[in-house]
């Protein structure tokens, strides 16, 4: 043996090698760590996304621009509409806390609504851009627009989605450990898109207009 | 039917799609249809569906998931390395007024499908296979954190497998090499269904490794055993982690360029084309800053089974444990820093490929740190010359000369010289043949007695082993030699005469390359055949004298792995164990609480195969259609509450009775 060193001294004992005391481990533990690294994964995407619209933010290709074609008035309205939604689902897991689920349905849906009207807004700015010609194939700047809010959005559509069939299973069976796991879940997926849609708001439409 | 109709329903679909007029893929598809009819066949008449149903394809036991893995990786490596024979028959024959056997544009589809097959379903599946069974084991879990996600994740794999597959049959593949580079991949230059297979392929698998690379990081992070600190951890699962870190933090990159493509492909838009604004090196940029972590993907499991292979054979504790973690976590953050080695000639200015010339360089430090370490693992142990540890030994000779090469091309001159010439190509198949490869075959024969009680036949297994490695040296040294002299890759055809011999000598190296793979398949089933002989049966479970936790167990493990969790005190836990003669416990067993099989994996990948299939041949309302499948079956999915049960205390009892008696009549290897 050239590098032994795990022979014990004379005398000592040997410790426990194998856990032997009956417990019980919650299934779930790993559920928040795991949908983390989830998120993060989708967080990459979008920073491919904004990576593509640094580069080509301003490759109009003789089409229109940021200032002719962004309404910053309606982006803001569709930011409050998105950061109540936030707002919202905050309430919605401090009534999950407390164990009120008529309460915590009550802002879900509220969520939901708000989530809807942005998906609305949004979609009435798509259409309106295409029908005056700016459509994704335009330029590569137009590309990169609506692949990175149309992304977001897409997001948003499932995450509704997600919040209607979550109300359906905690009316069914009420804040039930799953349920909750399912619930804190759909937050942390909620306020991510809130912080990349804040990164939109900034960095393409405010900084889009000002370029 | 009227026109309009036809292609509503039936997409670009049509009887043209079906390559009868090619001879090869006749023929190929000949043999595909009867073999695998005889094998569907066989499952039926020996009435094996309802137990390969229940056992395996619903199964979230991670050492099955594993196991199916391996024989993904298995089945589509024949497939990559036929690929690989016709384009060395081909470059041997096609000289001067020889045109060879392949046409230019079968001869692309050859070429593309070898690399994407040899990455994304040959490495990729042996390298997570590998993960998945060995993982949970090291560090004393029960299964992964998220057992029908892993499920899933295998089915997505497959299902990518299978799309590339069909694509030889119906269709076409990609004429474009295995990065899809644009703007030869757009719409422009490849309006054909070819890249579109492409790209849905590497889609739904993408899927299926990211789910894979979280699963796993979540595995290690949340279920090691009580006492295993993150510097107690076996090399191995220190790899496994580092890799699915980069997993995670890489795939992601290829899932959003790869959307990008399909945009200009399907909506039209402009990133990487040439008009419009948008710029083809973005593409270039964006598809390296996910390949090159994908290298390293594949590589540091492999460093990890070296890592194993060699402490175990060598009957001494690893040397340099703490040196080796480090040089892992660095390799792991200098991946993305290299990128841009890939394309010095982009013409980026000689600040920019400096910076990325001397980060490719710095790489080779860590690199070197660890093959020193294993040397002096060796260094007055008491080596075991058997099949993992020949692997082991050929990979350090074979890689080393593949990594000096490497830092040859990091030099930006010179890679202006050498880049995308046989050289390079020459380098590339050094290290993955040399290293990802020799890694998976030692793991293979190193863990193969774990999973199924027996070991490999060493004889076959030499044959395999000396074929591989002298095959893969006859085959690839003409390659740097020729691209030395400048030749580039990817050439059908050529004028020298004077280059034939070369590439003759490269094809016979090809030829004892598949010598080793037939020896590799006999030696499976000669073992098989042989395997309650007492040569190569393992009754204790730890066959070599291991080190680590998953030789503590019985061969192969039962569904539960531990019936009562380890307590760890030494980073070779299993040789503590040993060493001060742990007792296992006999008596006292509970109930064992365990994830419920599932069929749910097999049918969200199903429909996702669907799915793409139809968005490949513009069958939109197909595609609609699988899409609210998927997402239905998704959502049925969630209303399952049931996802668990117990296996009786008694089970476990008479499972955990069978060992002992086992044991009693085979006492164990002592420390070795």
């Amino acid at each position: 043996m050239a590098t032994d060193t795990l022979t014990l001294p004379p005398g000592a004992d040997a410790p426990a090698f194998w856990d032997t005391d009956p417990h019980e481990h919650p299934s779930g533990g790993s559920t928040m760590l795991g949908f983390w690294l989830y998120l993060m994964s989708d967080c990459l995407i979008f920073a491919m996304l904004f990576a593509a619209w640094g580069v080509y933010g301003s490759s109009y290709a003789g089409g229109p621009d940021p200032k002719e074609l962004f309404d910053l008035k309606l982006v803001a309205v569709n930011t409050a509409m998105l950061l109540f939604s936030s707002l919202t689902y905050g309430f919605a897991m401090i009534a999950t806390d407390e164990g009120k689920k008529a309460q915590a349905q009550g802002w879900l849906a509220a969520t939901g609504l708000f989530g809807l009207c942005f998906l609305a807004i949004e979609l009435y700015e798509f259409s309106h851009l295409i029908h005056e010609g700016a459509g994704p194939w335009r330029s590569a700047f137009l590309s990169s627009f609506f692949t990175l809010v149309g992304t977001h959005g897409l997001h948003v559509t499932f995450g509704l989605i997600w919040l209607v069939v979550l109300m359906v299973q905690v009316a069914q069976r009420g804040l039930v450990p799953e349920n909750v796991r399912r619930l804190q879940c759909l937050s942390l997926f909620w306020h991510f898109l809130d912080v990349i849609w804040i990164g939109v708001f900034t960095f393409v439409y405010l900084l889009g207009v000002l370029r | 039917m009227s026109d309009t109709l036809i292609k509503t329903i039936f997409g670009r679909l049509s009887w043209e799609s079906f390559p009868i007029h090619e001879p090869i893929l006749v023929g190929t598809f000949a043999v595909v249809a009867i073999g695998g009819g005889a094998v569907l066949a066989a499952l039926t008449y020996f009435k094996l569906w309802g137990y390969l149903w229940k056992e395996w394809f619903t199964s979230v036991d991670h050492k099955k998931i594993g196991i199916m893995y391996m024989v993904l990786g298995i089945v589509m490596l024949l497939r990559g390395f036929a690929d690989a024979l016709m384009m060395r028959a081909q470059q041997s024959m096609a000289f001067g007024a020889n045109e060879g056997f392949l046409p230019a544009h079968h001869y692309d589809q050859v070429f593309t499908a070898h690399g994407v097959i040899m990455i994304f379903f040959v490495a990729m599946p042996f390298v997570t296979g590998l993960m998945n069974y060995v993982v949970p084991l090291q560090i004393g879990a029960r299964d992964v954190s998220f057992p029908f996600l892993n499920n899933f994740s295998f089915w997505m794999t497959t299902a990518g497998a299978m799309i590339v597959m069909a694509s030889l049959f119906v269709g076409e593949f990609a004429r474009t090499g295995w990065l899809a580079m644009a703007p030869l991949s757009g719409l422009d230059y490849s309006p054909d269904v070819g890249v579109d297979y492409y790209v849905w392929a590497l889609q739904v698998a993408g899927v299926g490794t990211l789910l894979s690379g979280v699963n796993l990081i979540a595995t290690i992070v949340k279920m090691r055993a009580p006492g295993m600190t993150l510097m107690k951890m076996p090399v191995f699962t220190w790899t496994a982690l580092a890799t699915n870190i980069l997993i995670v933090a890489a795939f992601p990159v290829l899932t959003a360029v790869l959307a990008m493509l399909s945009l200009d492909r399907y909506v039209g838009t402009h990133f990487f084309t040439n008009t419009g604004g948008g710029n083809p090196m973005m593409y270039v940029n964006m598809i390296w800053i996910w390949g090159h972590p994908e290298v390293y993907i594949l590589i540091l499991p492999a460093f990890g089974v070296f890592s194993e292979v060699t402490s175990t054979f060598s009957s001494k504790r690893l040397f340099g444990y703490t040196s080796m973690v480090y040089a892992i976590l660095v390799i792991t953050i200098l991946a993305y820093l290299v990128w841009l080695h890939h394309f010095f000639t982009m013409g980026s200015g000689a600040s920019v490929n400096s910076f990325f010339g001397i980060t490719t360089m710095i790489i080779s430090i860590p690199t070197g740190a660890k093959i020193f370490n294993w040397l002096f693992t060796m260094y007055r142990g008491r080596v075991r010359f058997e099949l993992p540890m020949m692997w082991t030994v050929a990979f350090m000779l074979t890689f080393v000369i593949g990594g000096m090469t490497g830092v040859l091309l990091a030099v930006p001159p010179a890679d202006f010289v050498l880049h995308n010439s046989l050289f390079l190509v020459a380098h590339f198949h050094n290290v993955i043949i040399g290293g990802v490869l020799f890694g998976m075959f030692a793991g293979i024969n190193y863990w193969w007695p774990k999973a199924f009680g027996f070991k490999l036949d060493p004889f076959w297994g030499k044959i395999s082993f000396w074929s591989w490695v002298i095959g893969f040296w006859v085959a690839f040294t003409p390659l740097y030699i020729l691209g030395l002299m400048g030749v580039t890759r990817r050439l059908r055809h050529f004028d020298d005469p004077s280059l034939q011999i070369w590439f003759v000598v490269a094809a016979v190296g090809a030829v004892i390359v598949a010598i080793g793979i037939a020896a590799f398949l006999m030696q499976i089933f000669v073992s098989i055949r042989d395997r309650n002989s007492d040569r190569l049966r393992d009754f204790t479970g730890d066959p070599w004298g291991g080190r680590t936790l998953e030789w503590a167990t019985s061969s192969p493990p039962p569904a539960y792995n531990f019936a009562f969790t380890p307590v760890i005190h030494d980073l070779d836990a299993w040789y503590d164990m040993k060493n001060r003669k742990a007792d296992r416990p006999t008596s006292g067993f509970r109930d064992i609480h365990m994830p419920r099989n599932t069929g749910a994996g097999v049918v969200l990948a199903g429909l996702s195969m669907v799915f793409a299939l139809a968005m490949i041949w513009y069958i939109w309302w197909l595609a609609g259609l699988a899409f609210v499948g998927l997402l239905g079956a998704a959502i049925v999915h969630t209303f399952n509450y049931d996802r668990d049960y117990h296996i009786p205390a008694e089970e476990v009892t008479a499972v955990e009775d069978q060992r002992t008696a086992a044991l009693a009549a085979h006492p164990q290897l002592a420390g070795a």
